[in-house]
C-alpha cells in the first residue's frame, strides 16, 4: 500500500460507503453536544419519531450560555436559561450523559472532551461547533458541523461527507522566549489567510509541534478553522498517551495497552504526499497581536498597524473598514495601543497550562489603572480546581484579575460577559470579528502570556521582554 | 426541505469579503430553540441602528438606510451576490436559517467557508461558486441596473443574465439530487442501515475501547 497521510488513515478507517462521485458516509465515534446547536436537532428526531443510534457516543455540556459568576443564583437571562434547561431535558429524555452546570466536570465542550478522555486517538469526533477541530490534537478526525448534521449523526451515527484535500503545516525549530502555541496559530493564519485552508484538512507537523504539550497542540488545532480548515490534526505520540492515561473515558488496563499499540500507527507515513505544504521557522515566530476584524489581520508585537494604502487592492477596503471599526490609525505601533479589558479563557486558551502561563506573568504585579476589567475564565470546573490547588487563583486575584466559573464567556458573549461599544480587549479567544465580544467591542487576539502582560502594562507589550 | 429547481430572482449585492456567520446572525439570537424566525435579525448589527435583543419588535427599530438589505431597490431579493470567503467562522446553522427566512434561495460568491457551504444545502439554499472575475462583472451589472435579475437553473447548472450571457456552474451531484427533489439526508442515509450496522460491528470489534 502506498504511503498514507494521517488524514487518509482516519478517513479510510471510518468509511462506511462511498459513491462514484466521492460522496461518502463516514462513521462517527464521538458526538459532543452543547445547548446552542442541539435543540433543533433533538426536536427533529422527535418529529420524525427517530431515536439516537448510539447514545453512548454522545457527551453533553452547557457552556455557551452559562454565567461565570454567582452560579448558585442560576441563569438570570430567561432566554439563556430556557436553552440550558432544554439541553437538560433532552439529555434526560434520551439518556445522554451530561455534565450539568453544577457539576465540577462542566466546562467548555472542547476542554472537557479531552479532559475526560472522551476524545481518543483514531476517533472521528463531531460537534455543532466550529472549534471541534481542537480534538484533532489527539490524532482524531474532528470537525464542526451544522445542526442538521448534528441530527443526522444522532439518527444514523454517520455523516455525509466528501474527502477534503490534505495540507501539511510544518513548523521546525525552537520557539523563542514568550512565544506560545497561540502565536504559531496566528502566524500560520497571517501567512495563509483565513481562507487559506478552505477545502483542506490540516496536519501540523515538525519538531516544534512534537515539542508542544497537549494543551499547546489543542490551541493549534483549535485555530485551524480560523485558517478555513474544518479539521486540524497532529500525529499521536507519547505526549498524547501520557495525557490520556487514566482519564475517566479512556481505556484502562490491558485494553489501554492494546489501544496504544494501535494508536502508534496514527501518523503520516514517510513519503506520504500532501496536496499543499506550508513551512514555518519557529525561531522567526514572534508574539502576535491582531489589529483588525479577521484573524488574518495580525502582526507581531514589534509591528505597527498597517497602512491600508500599502496593501493590495483586494485587501485595502477591508483593512480600511477594520481600522474604522477598531478605532485605530495606520502606522500606530502595536505596543502603543492601550486596552480597557482583558479576557483569558475559551476553548482556545482555557486549559491549565494557559492558566499557568498567564499567572507566571501576573505574579506579584497589579493590573494597570486603565484596565477596568481583567477576567480569567477557566475552561472547566476541573481546570479551575487544579489551578486553585496550585494557588493560581490567588496570584490572579492579588494582581486584580477576576477569577470566574467555567464557560465560553466573553469569547462570544452569549452570557453577561461582554464588551460595551468602543471597549478594547486583549483576548485569548479565537475570533476578532465585528461584534463578536459585544456589539461595537474591539478584540485583539493574543496568547495568555501576552494578555496577562497587557493587563499589567495597560497596553500591548512584548512578553519576552516583560 | 423545499425543492429547488428554477429561480428567476432579484439580486442583492453585498460588497465585502469575509462576511462571517457572527455578522449574518449575531450570537444573542442563537438562544432560540426554534429553527425559524431568524430573518428579521439577519445582519442585525449592520441593519439596525440600535442594539438588537431577542423578543424586540423589529418593526419599530430604527434601520440603517445605508445598509443594502434596507435599500428599496433590493426588497424581495432572492439571490445574494457576495465576495470571497462568505460564511466564515462559527458553524451556526442559524446563518442559513436566517438567510432563508429573509427570502434568499441562492448565494453567489467566489468562495465560501466549508461548514457554511455545507449547511446551506440542508436548508434548500443553493450556494454557487463562480469565478472572481465573473462575480465582479455581476456586481457591476447589479449596481448599474435597478431590478437586476438572474435566472438560476439547477438542472442545467446555469446562471443566465438579462443580456443573454450564460454562466455554467459546478454543483456536487448528490447535493443537486437532494435539492432538486427536496430530499431529507437522514432518510437517504437510513437506506444504508444494514451497511452502517455491519461497519459498526466490525469497527468496534477491532477497537473495543471505542
Amino acid at each position: 500500500m502506498s504511503a498514507q497521510t494521517l488524514y487518509d488513515k482516519l478517513w479510510n478507517s471510518h468509511l462506511v460507503r462511498q459513491d462514484a462521485d466521492g460522496t461518502a458516509l463516514i462513521y462517527i465515534d464521538r458526538q459532543l453536544v452543547h445547548e446552542v446547536t442541539s435543540p433543533q436537532a433533538f426536536e427533529g428526531l422527535r418529529l420524525a419519531k427517530r431515536k439516537p443510534w448510539r447514545i453512548a457516543s454522545m457527551l453533553a455540556v452547557p457552556d455557551h450560555n452559562v454565567p461565570t459568576t454567582n452560579r448558585a443564583a442560576g441563569i438570570a437571562d430567561p432566554v439563556s436559561r430556557i436553552q440550558v434547561e432544554t439541553l437538560d431535558a433532552n439529555c434526560a429524555e434520551f439518556g445522554i450523559t451530561e455534565f450539568k452546570m453544577g457539576d465540577i466536570r462542566q466546562g467548555v465542550v472542547h476542554v472537557i472532551g479531552p479532559e475526560q478522555g472522551a476524545t481518543l486517538p483514531g476517533m472521528t469526533v463531531v460537534c455543532g461547533d466550529s472549534h471541534t477541530s481542537t480534538h484533532g490534537a489527539f490524532a482524531a478526525l474532528a470537525h464542526g458541523i451544522g445542526t442538521s448534521e448534528v441530527e443526522h449523526v444522532m439518527a444514523t451515527q454517520c455523516l455525509v461527507a466528501k474527502k477534503s484535500k490534505a495540507m501539511e503545516v510544518r513548523v521546525e525549530g525552537v520557539l523563542g522566549l514568550g512565544v506560545a502555541a497561540k502565536d504559531i496559530a496566528l502566524a500560520v493564519i497571517g501567512q495563509i489567510g483565513t481562507a487559506g485552508g478552505t477545502g483542506y484538512a490540516i496536519e501540523f507537523t515538525g519538531s516544534t509541534v512534537r515539542a508542544l504539550s497537549m494543551e499547546g497542540r489543542m490551541t493549534l488545532c483549535n485555530m485551524a478553522i480560523e485558517a478555513g480548515a474544518r479539521a486540524g490534526m497532529i500525529a499521536a505520540d507519547d505526549t498524547t498517551f501520557d495525557y490520556l492515561k487514566g482519564r475517566p473515558f479512556a481505556p484502562q488496563g490491558e485494553m489501554w495497552d492494546k489501544a496504544v499499540a494501535e494508536w502508534r500507527n496514527l501518523h503520516s507515513d514517510a513519503g506520504a504526499v500532501f496536496d499543499a505544504t506550508v513551512s514555518l521557522d519557529a525561531a522567526r515566530i514572534r508574539p502576535q497581536v491582531t489589529w483588525g476584524t479577521s484573524p488574518e489581520m495580525v502582526v507581531t508585537i514589534d509591528g505597527c498597524v498597517p497602512d491600508p494604502a500599502t496593501l493590495s487592492a483586494d485587501q485595502r477596503e477591508g483593512a480600511e473598514r477594520a481600522l474604522v471599526y477598531m478605532g485605530l490609525k495606520a502606522n500606530t505601533p502595536i505596543s502603543e495601543i492601550s486596552i480597557d479589558k482583558v479576557f483569558i479563557g475559551s476553548c482556545t486558551n482555557g486549559r491549565i497550562e494557559d492558566m499557568r502561563a498567564a499567572a507566571a506573568v501576573a505574579k506579584g504585579k497589579k493590573i494597570a489603572a486603565n484596565v477596568m476589567l481583567a477576567m480569567v475564565v477557566p475552561g472547566s470546573g476541573l481546570v479551575k480546581a487544579q489551578a486553585e490547588q496550585e494557588g493560581l487563583d490567588k496570584i490572579f486575584i492579588e494582581a486584580g484579575f477576576e477569577w470566574r466559573d467555567p464557560g465560553c464567556s466573553m469569547c462570544l458573549a452569549m452570557n453577561d460577559d461582554k464588551l460595551a461599544a468602543g471597549e478594547r480587549c486583549a483576548s485569548t479567544s479565537n475570533r476578532n470579528f465585528e461584534g463578536r465580544q459585544g456589539q461595537g467591542g474591539r478584540t485583539h487576539l493574543v496568547s495568555p502570556e501576552m494578555a496577562a502582560a497587557a493587563a499589567i502594562a495597560g497596553h500591548f507589550v512584548d512578553v519576552s521582554k516583560f | 426541505m423545499d425543492k429547488f429547481t428554477l429561480l428567476n430572482g432579484l439580486v442583492m449585492p453585498m460588497d465585502r469579503a469575509n462576511v462571517d456567520t457572527d455578522a449574518i446572525i449575531p450570537k444573542q439570537f442563537l438562544k432560540s430553540i426554534k429553527r425559524s424566525g431568524f430573518g428579521p435579525n439577519a445582519f442585525d448589527e449592520w441593519r439596525y441602528l440600535d442594539h438588537g435583543e431577542p423578543g424586540m419588535d423589529n418593526s419599530k427599530r430604527a434601520i440603517n438606510p445605508e445598509f443594502v438589505l434596507n435599500q428599496p431597490r433590493y426588497q424581495g431579493a432572492q439571490i445574494l451576490l457576495a465576495r470571497e470567503n462568505f460564511g466564515c467562522g462559527s458553524s451556526r446553522e442559524h446563518a442559513p436559517w436566517a438567510l432563508e427566512d429573509c427570502g434568499f434561495r441562492v448565494i453567489i460568491a467566489p468562495s465560501f467557508a466549508d461548514i457554511f457551504f455545507n449547511n446551506c444545502f440542508k436548508n434548500g439554499l443553493l450556494p454557487i461558486r463562480l469565478d472572481a472575475t465573473q462575480v465582479d462583472g455581476l456586481f457591476k451589472a447589479v449596481e448599474a441596473h435597478i431590478g437586476y435579475r438572474l435566472v438560476i437553473d439547477l438542472e442545467k447548472q446555469t446562471i443566465s443574465t438579462p443580456d443573454g450571457t450564460v454562466y455554467p456552474f459546478e454543483v456536487d451531484a448528490f447535493r443537486k439530487h437532494c435539492l432538486l427533489n427536496g430530499l431529507d439526508d437522514i432518510g437517504l442515509t437510513l437506506q444504508y442501515v444494514d451497511e452502517i450496522a455491519t461497519f459498526e460491528a466490525r469497527h468496534r470489534a477491532a477497537q473495543p475501547w471505542l
